[in-house]
């Protein structure tokens, strides 16, 4: 416990000094969902979903018509532009069904209910305008909730993530199989599509957790005994994979540090993010930055929270957010270390860890390919603590905030005081204008 | 730092506070000289030490067709209340100054007898052997089996001091009357009931009658009556038009809502009124409900299963029978309602009238900062509902411009009426007069004032002379009317009394010849044709004597308009003025100095003069006098209107405060009530009993926080903590220890709104997140047991959240405070001793810092750029300089002015209906450990 990196109440970078509780949920609260740049909904394990106001963290709907726990939440804007807005969103609930309700009007547009199998995932094709539901087979819907098509039944315990390629093609994850489907249009219609398995991807050793895509020409996956493989999006063939990569023995240039005995749900890859550049995996207690270009973890918090990491996120500012099962809420920066051309302390530092002089040739070596590569650490620089179990989730708002999920039935807004203070003297002084008190007032 | 209380009670109050606080006694040489006639514990300054009664109270007492006046009951109704005072005596006393002109019977020309609907009187009266001065008011309930259906009642409100039923006679008469008003409305209903029974009797008797004569006239066929059957013939005649009559009473009775509703100004008894005053929900009776039509809603639905019963021609004799009780005049449930408002009445009149006085003005003060006073000012006040309607008049004018109001007939009569009866009060006639003239005092008065009496005694009205009370007394009269259509007290208003020119009379026509003792003052006006000319004149000139600023203004805003017309101008009203006010001391203190002060002296400097020379030692009365020197007459004296201006608003709202303060002034001299028992918890309850409470409270946390601000050296950061809105926790294995700190903190807690403070006295439970957003201080349990240890780590959870106070090892862990302010708020080595004296310094501050946190929260340039090209950077730094600079905060203080701003903006921008989203706000700054 003593391992994680612990900041002090004082928190300079930390913007978040203000928040607002928003109750609702009477169970847990395990998805958070951006609707449009003000509004957001959240579902959980009490088939509720509620819409809120991101800025005021006003309840703008209570949907209800799940009976169970909400497995999959996707929202499905229109992409057409020339259409009037119309923001839906897809929930799938372990009650098999799969409701689209309205976001303006908090209303419940259709229901589907002939599915034989829990829907774990959700994904919506822009694009093409369909989205499809992942559960013991892959369905293809229109935005009218008519199926289009559907794959064969897969596997009993379903498909667990699914991301869009390029060229009309989705992965889905299915137990340890990664499988390619590409959608084409059929011959008889424009409505008529067809889902033909193209690969099965079987590199990895586990099941698969998580699944993300990085850009155009490239995904990644991480599996339960925390392997991370990335994939050419294209050709499904595998550009580079890491496995033990959070063993420090590996990685020299990682801070070590003693090793406890390796549980699986230490080295399951929880969750991963990516920029451009870098893939950030959420393993285990740790976080680890993937460099896409160099190969290589090039940065990584082994403990950065006491239990394991649910979700990360990457802001636009280098920064990092990462909530865990821990209850809290950690901010990170991503930050180049200072080199001194002749800093002593990298060797002395192996030093103490056995290296010794013994290595010291090697240990030149490494220290000159890391001269020219830059060494990156990611710095704490805030945590927000606020709930009393495990968070879920969370949902960065830019200005407006943060919403964070969690298992206490709550979700936090957190929001930048000094901004949410001035803007609060703007409406005061709107509203004074508005009662004409300002002539009285001043 | 010596205020107001300090100076009251060195020999009273004492007993009032806590026995763990009392301080040490004063050594002999400093301790006032007890009053020769006061008992123990009785306060040296009351001038009417020789009273037998110990405090205020509410006397019923009835005029009995059977035994004469009698007392009925006392509120509070505690033997020792009354003392050696003979209510026997005192109720004749006050049931013989009856004005109603009530009247029941046949009128001449009407064939049935006709309910007169009388409006209450309401009457000062005053007896000096007895020491004894008293509101009365008078009312008639209904009765079917009374002599002319009525029965006289009446309440009176007794008190030692005479200044306080004069300065006090609105609020008196508005509360009084919502009583009346609630005893009627139970009697009418009662009365509906009474006259459906009677006349299904009837009914009953009549069918009986008829089978009889009918058989009768079966079973002799000889063609002529017997006397029997004409003696049943005359019987059944007689019932048939008892039951005609009985008829017509009940349509009377109840058309009367239906008849007073169409009266604006008509203010039914409504029970939700009843509702913030007693815990008695509405629901126990139905009548609640509706009660603008309690005759017609449940009459049927409360006596369904009656059995008529057959009439005796002869009633019983009247000795013979026995009077309802006032229970059962009126309803069980309106006569408890009734009670629960006496009570609240003695409870609010409670306690000297300065105190009195000085906590209307404050209310009026602190009504005005309607954007800061939610902050630190009781939650209860600010509940309440807005003044009524008959206080409309005045606050129309506090916010016109003064010349508008004297240009506005339309507006002028309301001011007048509201103010009347306090006018009256002041015209108060100088007892003997014409003795006084002749005394040593007399030769010495200024020519002028001579004259003018000579001037104004040829105005005197033959009415007014007519009406010479018998001796000893003091009487106001108050409103009366018979006049069925106007309403009572507040009709008053809506009198359309025109200031004429012969205002100028009015002074004189109030002066009668009275013998010695008494005093008496008439008050509103009654309806017109019962009051002389001079009388409806009179309100609006007479107004010196007035204690209350609003008055004063009010008056001196028509002097200039009103007497033009007769004398010349606005000199001899002058004049008039301080003759009045001689008059009013001399009914005062006899013997007063400024009887030969020369006019205009008097006009410069008489505060002093009246505060403290004729006057005999009045505790409060320098503050009182101190208002009034900066207000009206005064400056009216000087001729100059233009100080009005200024203080209009303030003055306006002093009215509604006089109002509103009803709700929470139970004096720190009075005894705690027996009925308002402990309730230091101050969760939401009935408004009257959180009052009471909260005046203890106040002062029970008052006295904690000066022990805790000189046993805790670290009492700063923990105040400001409280202060900048970081959720203090104190944590300790004794809840009543942890419940002393929390109360003695309270003081320091900022309002989030107009809600309950967030204050939490006792939680047992780990804390979580929502109640640091909800409360601002908290006592917590500490536990051995395995739940204890769940609190403790939520609280080391959530530490960064907290300032934690350990009762019981003494240590504060919470951040570092720099600042000056609590340092002047909470100084360990202060001279204050006394709760609520402290707890008024607190006040003081946290008002300097409300009023900084408004300038902060309310300049515009502060938060937005002058220009639309202005950076951000330099609005935060104009804001930073602003606090620094012009308000003079250091370090720690921008925190809580910055908090408070904060709380403000939140306040003024949430919409009314919605509670609004409660939000934490925090800092990320490190917290240190105090230790002691």
């Amino acid at each position: 416990k003593s391992s994680v990196q612990t900041i002090g109440e004082e928190q300079i970078q930390n913007p978040y000094t203000e928040l607002l509780v928003l109750k609702g949920h009477q169970d847990i609260v395990r998805f958070l969902v951006q609707i449009d740049d003000w509004r957001f909904a959240s579902a959980g394990d009490d088939g509720i979903i509620f819409l809120w106001n991101a800025q005021t963290g006003e309840k703008l709907y209570e949907l209800r018509g799940h009976t169970h726990k909400i497995t999959a939440i996707a929202p499905f804007s229109s992409s057409d532009v020339t259409e009037e807005k119309n923001d839906l969103i897809i929930t799938a609930s372990a009650d098999r069904t799969v409701i689209v309700w309205d976001c303006t009007s908090g209303r419940q547009v259709q229901k589907v209910s002939c599915f034989h199998s829990t829907v774990k995932c959700l994904t919506v094709l822009q694009r093409l305008n369909v989205w499809l539901s992942g559960g013991s087979d892959l369905c293809v819907w229109n935005r009218k909730l008519d199926l289009l098509c559907k794959t064969s039944h897969l596997t009993d315990a379903g498909i667990s993530a699914l991301v869009e390629l390029p060229k009309n093609c989705v992965a889905a994850a299915v137990g340890k199989e990664l499988i390619i489907f590409r959608l084409s249009a059929s011959d008889n219609g424009s409505e008529g599509w067809n889902v033909l398995e193209v690969k099965r991807l079987v590199d990895h050793q586990d099941n698969i957790s998580s699944l993300v895509s990085v850009n155009d020409l490239t995904f990644v996956t991480g599996s339960h005994i925390g392997e991370l493989i990335v994939w050419d999006a294209l050709d499904w063939t595998m550009q580079a994979s890491e496995c033990n990569f959070w063993d420090s023995s590996v990685h020299p240039d990682v801070q070590p540090e003693i090793k406890l005995s390796q549980s699986p749900s230490e080295t399951s890859v929880q969750h991963l993010t990516s920029d451009e550049e870098c893939v950030f995996a959420a393993v285990g207690k740790g976080i680890y930055v993937y460099n896409l270009q160099m190969k290589r973890v090039i940065a990584c918090q082994r403990t950065a929270h006491d239990s394991s990491v649910l979700h990360i996120e990457k802001l636009p500012n280098r920064q990092l957010i990462s909530c865990s099962e821990d209850g809290s809420v950690r901010i990170w920066e991503l930050r180049e270390k200072q080199q001194l051309p002749a800093e002593p302390v990298p060797t002395g530092f192996f030093n103490m860890w056995g290296f010794g002089r013994a290595n010291k040739q090697a240990n030149q070596a490494a220290k000159k390919m890391q001269e020219n590569t830059p060494m990156y650490f990611l710095e704490l620089v805030g945590d927000l603590i606020g709930h009393s179990s495990a968070v879920q989730m969370f949902l960065y708002f830019g200005e407006l905030g943060l919403a964070t999920c969690s298992a206490d039935h709550l979700i936090l807004l957190w929001k930048d005081g000094e901004r949410e203070s001035s803007l609060r003297s703007l409406t005061l002084f709107k509203k004074l204008a508005q009662n004409g008190d300002l002539q009285l007032k001043l | 730092m010596i205020s107001a209380p300090d100076v009251v009670a060195f020999t009273r109050e004492e007993e009032l506070e806590d026995d763990l606080y009392r301080e040490p006694p004063l050594p002999e040489e400093y301790s006032v000289p007890l009053f020769p006639f006061a008992g123990q514990g009785a306060n040296p300054w009351a001038k009417v030490a020789g009273s037998k009664f110990t405090r205020d109270f509410i006397l019923i007492s009835e005029f009995s067709e059977q035994v004469g006046p009698q007392p009925l009951l006392t509120i509070p109704d505690d033997a020792k209340v009354s003392g050696t005072f003979d209510l026997n005596y005192f109720s004749l006393r006050i049931m013989s100054v009856d004005y109603q002109a009530s009247f029941v019977g046949h009128p001449p020309g009407s064939a049935y007898p006709k309910l007169n609907f009388v409006e209450d009187s309401k009457v000062v009266l005053g007896d000096s052997k007895e020491g004894a001065f008293a509101y009365v008011h008078h009312l008639t309930l209904y009765d079917l089996e009374a002599r002319g259906f009525v029965r006289p009642f009446c309440m009176a409100y007794i008190s030692a001091d005479e200044h306080k039923i004069m300065q006090q006679f609105q609020e008196l008469s508005t509360e009084f009357s919502k009583a009346s008003e609630c005893l009627k409305t139970g009697n009418r209903k009662a009365f509906a009931s009474e006259l459906e029974k009677k006349l299904k009797d009837l009914d009953y008797t009549r069918t009986v009658l008829h089978n009889e004569t009918e058989q009768q006239k079966k079973a002799n066929d000889k063609g002529y009556y017997t006397t029997q059957a004409i003696e049943k013939a005359n019987e059944l005649a007689s019932v048939e038009k008892s039951i005609i009559e009985h008829q017509d009473l009940l349509r009377q009775i109840r058309s009367y809502p239906y008849r007073k509703l169409k009266d604006s100004e008509f203010h039914p008894y409504e029970p939700e009124c009843a509702l913030d005053r007693a815990d008695v929900g509405c629901d126990q009776d139905p009548t609640a409900s509706d009660p603008t039509e309690p005759g017609e809603t449940h009459l049927y639905t409360h006596v369904p299963s009656y059995t008529p019963k057959l009439i005796k021609a002869k009633s019983a004799k009247c000795f013979d029978k026995k009077l309802k009780t006032l229970e059962e005049l009126c309803d069980v449930y309106f006569f408890t309602q009734t009670l629960d408002q006496l009570h609240h009445i003695e409870r609010t009149f409670r306690g000297d009238v300065c105190y009195l006085l000085t906590e209307q003005i404050s209310r009026a003060l602190l009504k005005q900062q309607s954007v800061t006073n939610f902050l630190f000012e009781d939650v209860s006040f600010l509940d309440e509902k807005p003044p009524e309607k008959q206080y409309r008049g005045c606050q129309g004018l506090g916010q016109d411009a003064i010349d508008e109001k004297c240009l506005e007939e339309s507006l002028a009569p309301k001011v007048v009426i509201s103010l009347g009866s306090y006018k009256s009060s002041v015209e108060c006639v100088p007892i003997k007069m014409e003795q006084e003239m002749e005394d040593s005092e007399g030769p010495k008065m200024s020519e002028s004032v001579m004259s003018e009496h000579q001037e104004n005694l040829d105005y005197l009205d033959a009415d007014i002379k007519g009406s010479i009370s018998s001796g000893e007394s003091i009487e106001v009269l108050g409103t009366e009317k018979s006049g069925s259509g106007l309403t009572k007290s507040e009709s008053q208003a809506s009198l359309p009394v025109i200031p004429s020119p012969q205002a100028g009379r009015s002074k004189v026509g109030s002066r009668r010849t009275v013998s010695e003792d008494s005093i008496e003052v008439l008050s509103t006006c009654p309806s017109e044709s019962l009051i002389p000319e001079d009388f409806k004149a009179s309100y609006p000139s007479a107004i010196n004597e007035e204690p209350y600023a609003d008055d004063d203004e009010g008056g001196l805003r028509f002097t200039p308009r009103l007497n033009p017309g007769v004398n010349d101008g606005q000199d001899s009203v002058l004049k008039q003025e301080s003759l009045v006010q001689v008059d009013a001391a001399c009914c005062i203190g006899k013997e007063s100095p400024s009887f030969l002060e020369p006019l205009p002296e008097l006009g410069q400097k008489p505060c002093e003069e009246d505060g403290v020379v004729r006057i005999p030692p009045q505790p409060y009365r320098p503050a009182e006098q101190g208002l009034r020197g900066g207000f009206p007459s005064h400056d009216g004296l000087s001729g100059g209107l233009l100080p009005y201006e200024l203080d209009s608003r303030y003055l306006s709202g002093s009215r509604e405060v006089s109002k509103s303060s009803l709700d929470e002034c139970s004096d720190s001299t009075s005894y705690i009530s027996s009925a308002a028992s402990t309730c230091s918890d101050r969760t939401p309850s009935p408004a009257h009993l959180a009052c009471a409470a909260g005046e203890r409270h106040r002062k029970r946390a008052g006295q904690n926080a000066l022990r805790f601000i000189r046993q805790y050296p670290f009492a700063h950061p923990a105040i400001y903590s409280l202060l900048s809105g970081r959720t203090l926790v104190v944590l300790g294995e004794d809840e009543a220890m942890v419940k002393k700190l929390v109360t003695a903190l309270s003081i320091f807690v900022p309002n989030c709104g107009v809600y309950a403070k967030p204050v939490k006295h006792w939680v047992t439970s780990p804390l979580h997140l929502v109640d640091f957003q909800k409360w601002k201080l908290i006592g917590l349990q500490r536990a051995v047991s395995p739940g204890g240890v769940n609190v403790l780590h939520a609280l080391s959870r959530y530490s960064r959240y907290l300032s934690i106070l350990d009762a019981d090892s003494k240590t504060l862990r919470c951040p570092l405070y720099k600042g000056t302010v609590v340092a002047r708020l909470a100084d360990h080595r202060t001279q204050i001793k006394r709760g609520s004296t402290y707890y008024m310094h607190v006040q003081s501050i946290l008002t300097q810092l409300c009023s900084k946190a408004f300038l902060f929260t309310f300049c515009h340039h502060l938060h937005l750029p002058i220009s639309e090209r202005e950076p951000e950077e330099s609005v935060v730094n104009r804001r930073i300089n602003f606090l620094k600079l012009q308000l003079g905060l250091a370090n720690e203080d921008i925190k809580i002015v910055q908090y408070l701003a904060e709380l403000l903006k939140l306040h003024y921008i949430q919409e009314p209906g919605q509670a609004g989203n409660p939000l934490l706000r925090f800092d990320y700054v490190p917290s240190f450990l105090y230790k002691i």
